[in-house]
């Protein structure tokens, strides 16, 4: 089971990165050029995911979408990882008043409907490509901090650590040199997870206009320039949808592979 | 268990202050203030009527003073005139949360009568055919963008098939119809809505229910029951799944962002008038009472959520209450 879907998992995400990764080589049209006389044609050989409303090549404009969707993905949870990781360890290590602090942070945090607050903030800041990443990830680091904090309290009085200490090492060793690496199983594990939620969650921005701005291709821009078209032609609706749902699969299975790889005793 | 109330209620006042802070700083992020956006494309607006706007909505107040004065009203659920019509904020909440709530509530039994059996099965025949495949449709179903299946399911069965309504909340002739017409008019209108809502929370559900009874059937209670003769069925729904089931009041709890999060895609999608749509034009247009009172609301409600599942929690088992 574990190899399955770890397999299955990394073959679909490496797939997506080749994919993404080679744009330029394998996409044969630039995907914002617009030719209205070649507006909404049905995949054919020369276009084999059809054109948009403007003309534009759709297999292109996916994906170098992929590109920018799978980009925002990455460092967002890039962001969210190491703002999760240092909240967490100082809040594990130092306990007492830091961590009644911190964790009352997250708490506030975790109370706002995630979509509610990133929308709020990307339409007060400019929508765009740096922005999102950057909310994205401050918006996602809660569960991670949670995580790492629940990992350091239980490493952090075993013996191999108090003989650390007894030997002269002073915090900043400890927590980087000891507690992070063992704690870092579960946090990859969740990182993983998370990347596929960051996709989903820059797909639904764009998708509602509030993301990655046109004529920069994004699976949720070009979600939503497809709408226009609902019922008059399927193809501007289907690629870029279906692109989403695979790389959010593939990294959810990568992830339980993972997790079941790490922590099998957690089922 | 009185003890334990109190200590629980009193922890969130300080949580009650950071919400209010967090959506305080988050408006004002925003470059400019609104008294700019509505006069910005009327060159003929002078100086003083401008400073007038800005007194009469009190911009010209230093930020604490400012922060201070809201927190006072809002307590008495005063979250001031919309920039846009000029409406009590309150009243246009009142007015669209009834719909975002009843969607809510819908998804959430539809999710629990939907993924307690197919989790609890999948784990009693943990490695088979029937758990493998409903292993795949979840992973699948969890990776499904909302947004995508509401726009497939709108051309499907509204356009393609015309089946179901994919607009709005009631048709052009509602005032007409009888009162089980107009019953049925907004079932079918919520038809669609509420499945999108509800596949993710489906997914999610019924694979936590997996785990939880998975882990449950290794326990040394299960084995006893066995031992003693039980019969497998009565091992099974009786001992296994009532202990199985028991943490999901929790996962309701914490469920409550995400749904009322996710508003906000299905209602713009199939243009449902509740608190999502409110909350997306308010954004749109930077109608900042609005948009800080909707924030608020949904933390509260969020806050609301935790505690009451928390609560129902240490009165279900007792075992999670802190002290006695």
């Amino acid at each position: 089971m574990t190899n399955k879907l770890f397999v299955t998992g990394m073959a679909i995400v490496s797939v997506l990165a080749v994919m993404v990764l080679m744009a330029p080589v394998i996409c044969r049209y630039d995907p914002v050029s617009i030719n209205i006389k070649q507006a909404l044609l049905a995949p054919s050989n020369a276009h084999i995911f059809g054109t948009d409303y403007l003309g534009r090549d759709l297999f292109s404009r996916v994906i170098y979408g992929g590109r920018v969707s799978m980009m925002i993905g990455l460092v967002a949870v890039m962001i969210a990882l190491i703002t999760g990781v240092v909240v967490g360890s100082i809040s594990g290590y130092y306990g007492g008043v830091t961590d009644l602090v911190l964790m009352g942070v997250v708490d506030i945090m975790l109370c706002f409907p995630a979509l509610f607050l990133i929308l709020a903030v990307v339409a007060m800041l400019e929508p765009g490509i740096v922005n999102i990443m950057v909310i994205i990830g401050l918006t996602g680091w809660m569960g991670v901090a949670r995580l790492v904090r629940a990992e350091i309290l239980s490493l952090k009085n075993r013996e191999f650590i108090l003989t650390s200490r007894a030997l002269g090492a002073g915090s900043a060793r400890i927590i980087f040199k000891h507690l992070i690496p063992n704690a870092i199983a579960p946090v990859l594990v969740s990182a993983v997870l998370g990347v596929a939620g960051a996709v989903l969650l820059e797909s639904s921005l764009s998708f509602l206009g509030l993301g990655v701005q046109l004529p920069s291709p994004s699976w949720g821009n070009i979600l939503m320039e497809g709408k226009a078209s609902l019922g008059v032609c399927w193809w501007p609706m289907a690629f870029p949808g279906l692109f989403i749902l695979i790389t959010v699969l593939g990294f959810n299975l990568l992830g339980e592979g993972l997790r079941q790889f790490f922590l099998p005793y957690k089922v | 268990m009185r003890h334990y109330l109190i200590r629980r209620i009193i922890l969130t006042v300080p949580t009650i202050i950071g919400i209010s802070l967090v959506s305080f700083v988050v408006i004002h992020l925003a470059p400019g203030n609104p008294v700019d956006s509505m006069t910005m494309l009327d060159p003929k607006v002078s100086f003083e009527a401008r400073e007038k706007l800005m007194a009469q909505y009190g911009l010209d107040r230093p930020i604490y003073a400012q922060y201070m004065d809201w927190v006072r009203r809002i307590v008495f659920l005063d979250f001031g005139v919309s920039y846009r019509d000029g409406q009590k904020v309150i009243a246009k909440v009142a007015a669209r949360a009834p719909v975002t709530l009843l969607i809510n509530i819908l998804s959430v039994l539809l999710i629990l009568l939907i993924a307690i059996p197919i989790g609890a099965a999948s784990a009693v025949r943990c490695g088979g055919l029937y758990d493998r495949f409903t292993t795949v449709i979840v992973f699948i179903g969890f990776a499904f963008p909302g947004f995508w299946l509401a726009l497939l399911l709108m051309s499907l069965f509204g356009i393609r098939l015309g089946w179901l309504p994919v607009q709005g909340i009631v048709s052009l002739d509602f005032d007409t119809l009888t009162a089980v017409g107009k019953t049925v008019d907004v079932a079918m209108h919520l038809v669609l809505p509420v499945f999108v809502s509800c596949v993710g929370g489906i997914a999610g559900m019924s694979r936590y229910v997996r785990n939880n009874m998975l882990e449950i059937l290794h326990k040394d209670y299960i084995k006893m029951a066995r031992a003693k003769g039980i019969k497998e069925r009565d091992v099974i729904y009786k001992h296994a799944l009532g202990n199985a089931v028991l943490p999901i009041i929790t996962i309701l709890g914490l469920s409550v962002p995400g749904l009322i999060g996710g508003s906000v895609i299905f209602e713009s999608v199939f243009g449902i008038p509740g608190m999502g749509r409110l909350f997306y034009e308010s954004v749109m247009s930077r109608d900042y009472p609005v948009v800080m009172a909707v924030l608020v609301i949904g933390a509260l409600l969020t806050l609301v959520g935790n505690l009451m599942a928390d609560i129902s929690y240490s009165v279900a088992d007792p075992r999670v209450r802190y002290d006695k």
